[in-house]
């Protein structure tokens, strides 16, 4: 799957690995300083396996001052910054051509790894598609609660709460009652275990009393392991979703789909 | 401007922003005098030495077709946009998908439409630009500070007003009439369908009008949902109609059509026709809204600017806030006042004439700004209409989901980016016989199917499916998508005395220009036509065998999009037979100045449920095609 750059940490701009976990750049769009901002540019253009496009139009929208990279280090303050030298670079005016974060990532590795086990509960490998984790949804739910804005703040907070009280609730239903406190986390227990927790959090109405905020948690995240899910190159594939290719003409629905909703017999 | 609902989940203050810095600092972005062939030439002193015909303030639907027909007609004419620069060719992220965005694409408080949307420095809050609205009002107002203005990011429908629409007062003693007739604009619309391209057809129905023969290109065939939704529509009566898009289904005639649009104009022949041939057809794939590379759809930047810098006389200021007209001893427009805002420093543009374009309610704010001693009360203002009559559009939607789509063999759904096929108002019997508790029609916009997911995929199914989670969640999104479809209506508002825009005395924004505070009031037609559209979309769900997902509130003030959401905003310098009535006349000319123009939505006089774009441009083409004549003939010297 394609992954945006989020903050890049210079010794892994070359090699072509995704590079979400390095150091910061800036707390948010419009606190970034300007040489800053071209710096985190000019990593987004010299990063591999972006999934950039360029747009058809003569002139081609790439490559004009391409970054020197040198073992990684970049040579900042390259007179076009990044793929569309008319955007200014920040959040009102950001480059489309190749986007890039410009904020921190707030989920520590602890807590990915336990979303992780989360999203592939709430959608796992089967025959057709790989599982969320695989295709990095809970690196977008990182990059989702770390955004920002004030509801992404709040679900922060929801994830970040939600974690803990899926390990506590492990260790009540399954840990040893002698040893409060010291239970098995929810990622470590068999699979028939933690459906059994998520089968009394994962709908809102039929959820017990007590459980109101976990399955608010449970909710938020499946909204978000589903975007990741779907809007991936894998995703679309599962749901055999054929678009985004140019066609040269466009011709009414098939013979079977009209049939299929009743306008054919 | 119809855009899909914004994905925005966040709602946040917003974000302070400092003032861009010196043009020396920054990359690719400086105050840009443009000339033919969009290079850069000359300084803007330079530039300003020269007498110019016309100075243009906007570079949206009305400012860049003022500046097609102008520079086409031989007039020397300086337009300033109060944004950057920006070129949809190299600009527009065309086939990338949610997964190359941050976040998904969704909605935030920078860009409240999502990340690709093609707006840039706009929306419904500008940083650094703020506005008001009075206590019990929630007025949003949309800007878009880019060159083209909100043409690039325009929903692209085009429907024409009808012969209704111009005599609403004459029909039913509500609103006021305009000064013309449909056949007077007629022409004009059938030019700008000609010259934009605009795909449709002719049906021949009520207040609904044709084109002339060869106008229009052939519509695109409806995809499923929206066959089926024909098919149940035809039993409730409601007739479901190709859609008129600005989007080309096949490349322009440019021959033919240049020379019928200038059959005596050799210059004006030859750019037409070398602009509209760099022009492709449209390849079925990437949402409209992100702006078009290949130029397929409209926009003022790849259709109304590069022929009209073709002819040699156009120039273009980007970056140039405009404040306010000046007036000479003589009492005429003379020229503008304007902040470079990549210097901050005041600067001025002259010429013989002045068109403001620059959107209805800023063209309102320039107006009211433009104090002097021998207008006091702003330019043009003697009627004291200035700001008043605004007019949003009657906007309500509801969704559903239809279990006849479910499961749906893999297809390629994508076409024209929005609608193919739109339900007009068919009800104009019914509200002439009294049988409705409001005045006047809307028609419908619908979506739905499958589309590529995007944000928010699937965020409703732990309702469908009890919490469903694991194998079966994935089964189920597989059986629902493409099964949800979701019914907007657009409709029409009368003008009252009580939603209005005036300089609010307490506000000014970055550039020290006084800023705006909007009053609002919808009447009981609009509040009881909102619950209308819902109890019908209602309807026309489950005729589909579908059930309702969201609410229908029998409540109008609850169905009812805040004003301004639907970014139709109209009216403000109305025009009219009578100067004491209204502020310009039928060609857009300010009574109490005769070579100062209003060619943007300001001058509308009613806002049909037509989305008004197609006719903002018709009105601006009528205004120049008698600016260029009132000139040649130096009755305005």
């Amino acid at each position: 799957m394609t992954e945006l750059p989020v903050r890049t940490n210079p010794e892994d701009a070359p090699g072509g690995k995704r590079t979400d976990e390095a150091e910061s750049a800036c707390s948010a769009p419009n606190a970034v300083d300007r040489r800053h901002a071209i710096k985190i540019m000019a990593l987004a253009a010299a990063t591999p396996g972006l999934a950039s496009c360029t747009v058809d139009g003569g002139n081609g929208s790439e490559g004009g001052g391409d970054p020197v990279t040198d073992g990684g280090d970049v040579v900042a303050d390259t007179p076009n910054p990044a793929s569309n030298p008319k955007a200014r670079g920040d959040a009102w005016d950001p480059d489309l051509i190749d986007p890039v974060i410009p904020w921190d990532l707030e989920l520590e590795d602890d807590e990915l790894a336990s979303l992780a086990v989360l999203c592939d509960l709430i959608l796992p490998a089967d025959e057709r598609s790989p599982s969320a984790s695989s295709l990095g949804a809970h690196d977008f739910i990182n990059e989702w609660v770390s955004a920002p804005y004030e509801g992404n703040g709040d679900d922060l907070v929801l994830v970040r709460g939600g974690l803990r009280w899926l390990d506590r609730e492990s260790t009540r239903r399954f840990g040893d009652p002698s040893r409060p406190g010291s239970g098995p986390r929810f990622r470590d227990l068999p699979i028939e275990r933690r459906t059994a927790i998520c089968d009394d959090i994962c709908y809102a109405e039929t959820a017990p009393p007590g459980f109101e905020f976990a399955a608010r948690f449970f909710d938020r995240v499946r909204f978000l392991a589903s975007t990741a899910f779907w809007t991936t190159p894998e995703g679309m594939d599962d749901l055999q979703y054929v678009g985004n290719v140019p066609i040269p003409t466009w011709d009414p629905p098939p013979d079977e789909v009209l049939r299929h909703i009743g306008l054919l017999p | 401007m119809d855009s899909p609902t914004p994905t925005s989940s966040t709602t946040l203050p917003p974000i302070p922003w400092k003032p861009p810095e010196p043009a020396s600092a920054r990359c690719g972005r400086r105050s840009t005098v443009w000339g033919c062939g969009r290079e850069q030439h000359e300084s803007a002193a330079v530039r300003q030495a020269q007498d110019y015909d016309a100075v243009i303030v906007g570079s949206g639907a009305a400012g860049g077709m003022c500046a097609y027909v102008l520079a086409c007609s031989g007039l020397r004419v300086l337009m300033l946009e109060a944004g950057r620069d920006y070129d949809p060719v190299t600009e527009t992220p065309m086939f990338q998908t949610p997964a190359d965005a941050p976040l998904r694409g969704a909605g935030t408080p920078e860009k409240p439409f999502g990340f690709y949307d093609a707006t840039v420095d706009g929306g419904w809050q500008v940083p650094g630009e703020p506005y008001a609205s009075a206590p019990g009002t929630d007025f949003r107002w949309w800007r878009a500070r880019m060159l083209g203005g909100r043409t690039n990011h325009w929903g692209r429908i085009s429907l024409r007003m009808g012969e209704y629409d111009f005599k609403p007062r004459s029909r039913d003693g509500l609103g006021a009439d305009w000064p013309m007739e449909y056949d007077d604009l007629a022409p004009y619309y059938d030019k700008t369908e000609a010259l934009i391209g605009v795909y449709g057809s002719n049906e021949g129905l009520e207040n609904t009008p044709n084109s002339s023969p060869g106008v229009l290109l052939p519509p695109p065939a409806p995809r499923a949902e929206e066959m089926l939704a024909q098919a149940r529509c035809r039993e409730l009566g409601i007739p479901v109609i190709p859609a008129h898009l600005a989007i080309l289904t096949r490349r322009l005639d440019a021959a033919r059509i240049s020379r019928e649009l200038w059959p005596n104009n050799a210059t004006a022949r030859r750019v037409t026709e070398e602009s509209m041939n760099r022009r492709a057809a449209c390849y079925y794939a990437t949402p409209c809204g992100r702006g078009c590379s290949i130029r397929a759809n409209f926009q003022s930047p790849t259709v109304l600017i590069p022929p009209a810098l073709a002819t040699g006389n156009l120039d273009v200021i980007t970056d140039a806030m405009v404040r306010e007209v000046t007036v000479g001893p003589d009492g005429r427009a003379d020229g503008v006042h304007y902040v470079d805002k990549t210097t901050g420093l005041d600067e001025r543009a002259t010429g013989r004439t002045v068109i403001l374009a620059a959107s209805a309610c800023e063209t309102a704010r320039i107006l009211l700004n433009s104090k002097s001693g021998l207008f006091p009360d702003g330019l043009a203002n003697g009627s004291g209409l200035v700001g008043k009559y605004v007019m949003d559009t009657v906007g309500a939607g509801v969704g559903g989901q239809i279990p006849a789509l479910e499961n749906m063999p893999p297809h390629n759904a994508d076409g024209a980016s929005a609608m193919h096929v739109y339900m007009p108002w068919w009800l104009y019997g019914e509200q002439a016989a009294g049988r409705l508790d409001f005045a006047r029609g809307y028609h419908i916009e619908f979506g739905g199917g499958r589309k590529m997911p995007g944000f928010g995929f699937m965020g409703g199914l732990a309702g469908f499916t009890d919490g469903a989670y694991g194998r079966r969640f994935k089964e189920e999104c597989r059986r629902y998508y493409g099964s949800f479809i979701r019914f907007d209506g657009r409709g029409e508002m009368i003008p009252n005395e009580d939603s209005y825009c005036e300089i609010d005395p307490d506000g000014v924004d970055q550039w020290g220009i006084p800023t705006l505070r909007f009053h609002w009031k919808w009447s009981d037609h609009e509040l009881n036509q909102a619950r209308h559209m819902q109890r019908t979309f209602a309807s026309v769900i489950e005729a589909m065998g579908g059930r309702v997902t969201s609410s229908v509130h029998d409540d109008g003030a609850r169905a009812i999009a805040a004003p301004g959401v639907i970014i139709h905003e109209v009216g403000g310098a109305r025009m009219g037979a009578d100067p004491s009535e209204s502020v310009v006349n039928e060609f857009c000319q300010s009574w109490e100045v005769d070579n100062l123009f209003v060619t943007d939505g300001a001058c509308f006089v009613s806002n049909a449920d037509k989305n008004p774009t197609l006719s903002i441009m018709a009105v601006a083409w009528r205004a120049s095609e008698y600016i260029a004549s009132e000139m040649t003939a130096r009755s305005i010297r």
